[in-house]
Parts: structure tokens; C-alpha cells; sequence
């Protein structure tokens, strides 16, 4: 499904953080990027999103060369990227208004798009229907989150990326969170890719685990994963060695 | 501001006038009573509210045309690093300008009428305006462009979904400061070249027919526009900017 081909991402400033890096998603697969900060976890995500380009070799998704933001992505950033004049409702119709507001273009819209509405559907499966009248300033941090994954899914991705989704969240919400991510994957049958600095997180939701460094990253090191994307995965000895493993390899690199 | 606290003003303010009219006792201020009354008189007969309305429709017509042209332009630069750099010179070098020194000069150029009132006052709103959309437009965190580009926003909806809702606050910030200004300038202009106007109204009651309490009914319709218009804005930022007040 996705294709990096000797993929370097240079700076504007000359800082090179991929250099002829080549990787490979299939659909369908769930994936973690895993690594210290500074790594270019993120710059590769803008990459993935098409919101950054390639400095040299090419991007594919689904055999398309990645020119600009693919609508059948779905991006969910750290700080949640929700407009704080909206309402929770609003925030999570945000998508498909901008979809109606180009018509099916298929650069901003996809060609074969269906205006279904349904938001009360996305509002009710993240358990926001009670808040649906509330600004983001009302509301907790979890909520703010389940708003921007709501306004996400309602547009039907085929490609969730994630940037530290859950990392400003307190422990028990940040746990929901994650099992709910899970649950909504396999019901939704969506390729994700999911950035994280923290270790536990990519060992629950990556099947497969791309591990960074210090840049620039030439080498894909990948860590198969295959008992993640179960709920009950982070309560068995696998998951425990796991982590030691790839805190041992961090710590290496 | 709890309107209980408003009309308590309201009254202090009347006592110190009553007081400094009984102190001063000249016809130079007139005890308020006798300039209530006037005011009534004034608006009875028609002569004060064709002025208020000639006043006002030059106020709200410059501030309509200041925000038809100042929020595209402060947005443009606002989106823009590169437009901004160009033209940020320009703003600072006009911005503060006191435009009323401007008013004989526009005079001058587009004569009498209302036109060149409108121009002066739309000049003052138009760089408060200009500069507040453009800093808030600049101050939208790139995350939330980033984030709402993803669900497939080009420039054109980021205009409809983003510029335009985040800015509001500053157009309605930049109003209520300019009110006062404004509403100064007014009286200014509307002393030169014209037989309508409150400005006009007081000035002539003033100094050719030495009605005092006319003329401080003038000063009185005069400040209630100001105070309506800034209410007007408060009224508009809780419709329209609901969140702000949202707790």
C-alpha cells in the first residue's frame, strides 16, 4: 500500500534526517514508529500525509506518487488540531463540510465520496454524544482526543496516521484510549501507523515496529510484533520482553 | 458588566454634574436636569435625531468599508511571510499617523458631503483592523493549519474554516477600541463643510447660539452613540464568539 523508494528528507536548513531510506506498509497492517526525539518520527508522518515531500526518490501510496494530502488519510496530532470556536459536533462534521464545500474534485475530496452525515453514528461509537454541544475548552483532554479520532473516522480513512496521540494523557485514559484505537482498527479494517517516543505504546498498538535513531536514518530496523494489536496482549510475558528488547535496542542505538 | 453596576455610574456621574454645576453656576454648564430636558425638546421637535442619524450612518458606513477591506488585506498577510514583509513597512509607517490630521486635506480633495467624513473615519478603523486580523491570523498555530489541511483542506477552505472564524475576536477587539476614537474623529470632521451631524450640532449650538443646554444634548446624543455602538460590539463578540465565554 505505501512505498518509500530511497526516500531522503533534507531540512531547509540542511539538517538531512532520511537518507535513501526505503519501507514498506502493506494494507491493512499496524504499524508503530518507535524513537528518541529529534529522530524524524514525525517529519516522516508529514511525509506519509503528503503535508512534507520528499527532497529526493519518491512516496507511493497505492501505487500513486504522493504529490499532495491524500483524502482517503486520516492524520491525529498530538494537540488534537481542533478549532476551539467549534463545538464538539461541529469539530467532528469538520471534515465532511470541507468534502461538500469542494464537491467530489478528487485532489480534496475523493471522486467516488458519498455525503452520508454520519456524525451522530461517530459521536455515539466514542461516547460523545453527552458533550456534543461543547467547546474544546469544556472538555478533557481524552475527549479531546476521542473529538479529533471521531472527526477522523467520520470521513471513512483507508491510512489513520497518529503523532503521540496519547502522550499528554494521564495513564487510565491514555490505556482506554489505546484499547479503543485497537478495537476501532479491526472494525474499521484501516492501515495504521502510529508515532510514539514511548516504548509501551509501540509494543501495544505496532504488529510492527520501525525503529529510528539519531538521524540521518538510512537503515529500516524492523521489529515484528505479531501478539500486539490485542487487548489483552500488554498483561502477557511477550509484551514484558518485548519492551525490554526494544528498550535495550534504544539505548543501543 | 452588570447593568445594576452600569446605572449606579449612570447616577454618580449626574450627582458630580449636578455638584459642579451648582459650584461653577454659570450657563456654561447647565444643571442636567435642564439638559434633559432640552434633549427631549431636541428630539421632539426632529432637529436632534436627524443629526444623531446623519452622525451615524457616517460611523457604521466607514465601519462597514473598513472591514470589507481591512480583513482581507490583514488576512492576505496574516497566510502570507512574504506579503507581509513587503507591505509591514508601509503599515508601520502609516499606522500611527494620527489620521485626523488628515481631516482638511481630505477635505480638500473630495470636497463636501459625507464621502470625505466616511473616508476619515474608515482610514482610523481600517490600520486598527488591518494590524489586529493580520496578528491573529499569523498566531494560528501551524498544528491546527497542519491538522485541518490533513482532513483536506486547501487555501480556499482553510480561508472559510479557519482565517475567518479564528479572526472575528480581532475584528470585534479592534472595533471596540476604535469606537471611541472614532466617534472623536467624527466630531472632528463634522465641523468643516456641512449642516448635518451631531458634531456640526453641538459646535453650532455652542459657539453662534449659545444654547448651552442644546449643546450638551448634542454632547449627550453624541456619547450614548458611542455607548450603543460599543455595545453593539459586545452584543456581536457573545453571539458570535460564543467559545470565548464558553467555561
Amino acid at each position: 500500500m505505501i512505498e518509500l523508494a530511497m526516500l531522503t528528507y533534507t531540512y531547509p536548513q540542511g539538517h538531512t534526517i532520511f537518507k535513501d531510506f526505503s519501507w514498506k506498509i502493506d494494507r491493512g497492517e499496524a504499524w508503530a514508529v518507535l524513537g528518541p526525539s529529534g529522530c524524524g518520527k514525525t517529519t516522516l508522518l508529514y511525509l506519509l500525509a503528503g503535508l512534507r515531500l520528499p527532497t529526493v526518490g519518491r512516496l507511493l501510496i497505492e501505487d500513486h506518487i504522493l504529490t499532495h494530502p491524500r483524502p482517503q488519510t486520516g492524520l491525529i496530532l498530538q494537540d488534537y488540531g481542533l478549532l476551539p470556536w467549534a463545538t464538539v459536533r461541529q469539530n467532528v462534521a469538520l471534515g465532511l463540510n470541507i468534502r461538500q464545500f469542494y464537491g467530489p474534485d478528487g485532489k480534496h475530496t475523493p471522486v467516488d465520496f458519498q455525503p452520508t452525515y454520519d456524525v451522530d453514528h461517530w459521536l455515539n461509537r466514542l461516547g460523545l454524544a453527552s458533550i456534543e454541544d461543547k467547546f474544546p475548552n469544556q472538555i478533557s483532554g481524552g475527549q479531546r482526543q476521542r473529538t479529533a479520532i471521531a472527526r477522523t473516522l467520520v470521513l471513512q480513512p483507508d491510512l489513520l496516521l497518529m503523532d503521540e496521540p496519547f502522550s499528554s494523557l494521564d495513564a487510565p485514559t491514555r490505556e482506554s484510549l489505546q484499547n479503543l484505537m485497537l478495537e476501532l482498527r479491526a472494525e474499521q479494517e484501516l492501515t495504521l501507523v502510529v508515532v510514539t517516543h514511548a516504548i509501551e505504546e509501540a509494543a501495544v498498538l505496532g504488529q510492527k515496529i520501525l525503529l529510528l535513531s539519531h538521524p540521518p536514518n538510512i537503515e529500516t530496523e524492523v521489529i515484528e510484533n505479531s501478539g500486539a494489536a490485542q487487548v489483552t496482549y500488554r498483561n502477557t510475558g511477550d509484551y514484558a520482553f518485548l519492551c525490554r528488547e526494544l528498550r535495550s535496542r534504544m539505548e543501543a542505538s | 458588566m452588570k447593568r445594576r453596576d452600569l446605572f449606579l455610574a449612570i447616577l454618580a456621574l449626574i450627582l458630580i454634574w449636578q455638584i459642579a454645576a451648582l459650584l461653577i453656576h454659570r450657563p456654561i454648564l447647565p444643571p442636567p436636569l435642564a439638559v434633559i430636558e432640552a434633549f427631549f425638546d431636541e428630539i421632539t421637535n426632529g432637529e436632534l435625531v436627524e443629526h444623531f442619524l446623519a452622525s451615524l450612518w457616517r460611523v457604521l458606513a466607514s465601519t462597514i468599508l473598513a472591514i470589507l477591506l481591512a480583513v482581507p488585506t490583514g488576512l492576505l498577510l496574516g497566510q502570507s511571510a512574504r506579503l507581509n514583509q513587503l507591505i509591514t513597512p508601509f503599515v508601520y509607517l502609516l499606522y500611527p499617523i494620527p489620521k485626523v490630521v488628515f481631516v482638511p486635506i481630505i477635505l480638500l480633495f473630495f470636497g463636501i458631503g459625507d464621502f470625505p467624513k466616511i473616508v476619515i473615519i474608515f482610514l482610523i478603523l481600517y490600520f486598527q483592523v488591518l494590524v489586529l486580523v493580520r496578528d491573529q491570523a499569523m498566531s494560528i498555530r501551524p498544528e491546527l493549519l497542519q491538522s485541518v489541511r490533513s482532513l483536506g483542506a486547501g487555501r480556499r477552505a482553510l480561508f472559510r474554516f479557519v482565517y475567518m472564524p479564528a479572526t472575528l475576536p480581532a475584528i470585534l477587539t479592534a472595533l471596540r477600541q476604535t469606537v471611541g476614537t472614532a466617534v472623536a474623529v467624527l466630531y472632528v470632521a463634522e465641523l468643516f463643510a456641512t449642516q448635518k451631524g451631531l458634531g456640526y450640532y453641538i459646535y453650532l449650538n455652542g459657539t453662534t447660539l449659545f444654547n448651552y443646554p442644546a449643546m450638551y444634548a448634542g454632547i449627550v446624543a453624541l456619547s450614548l452613540m458611542g455607548l450603543a455602538l460599543y455595545f453593539t460590539v459586545d452584543w456581536l463578540e457573545h453571539r458570535l464568539c460564543r467559545w470565548q465565554f464558553a467555561i
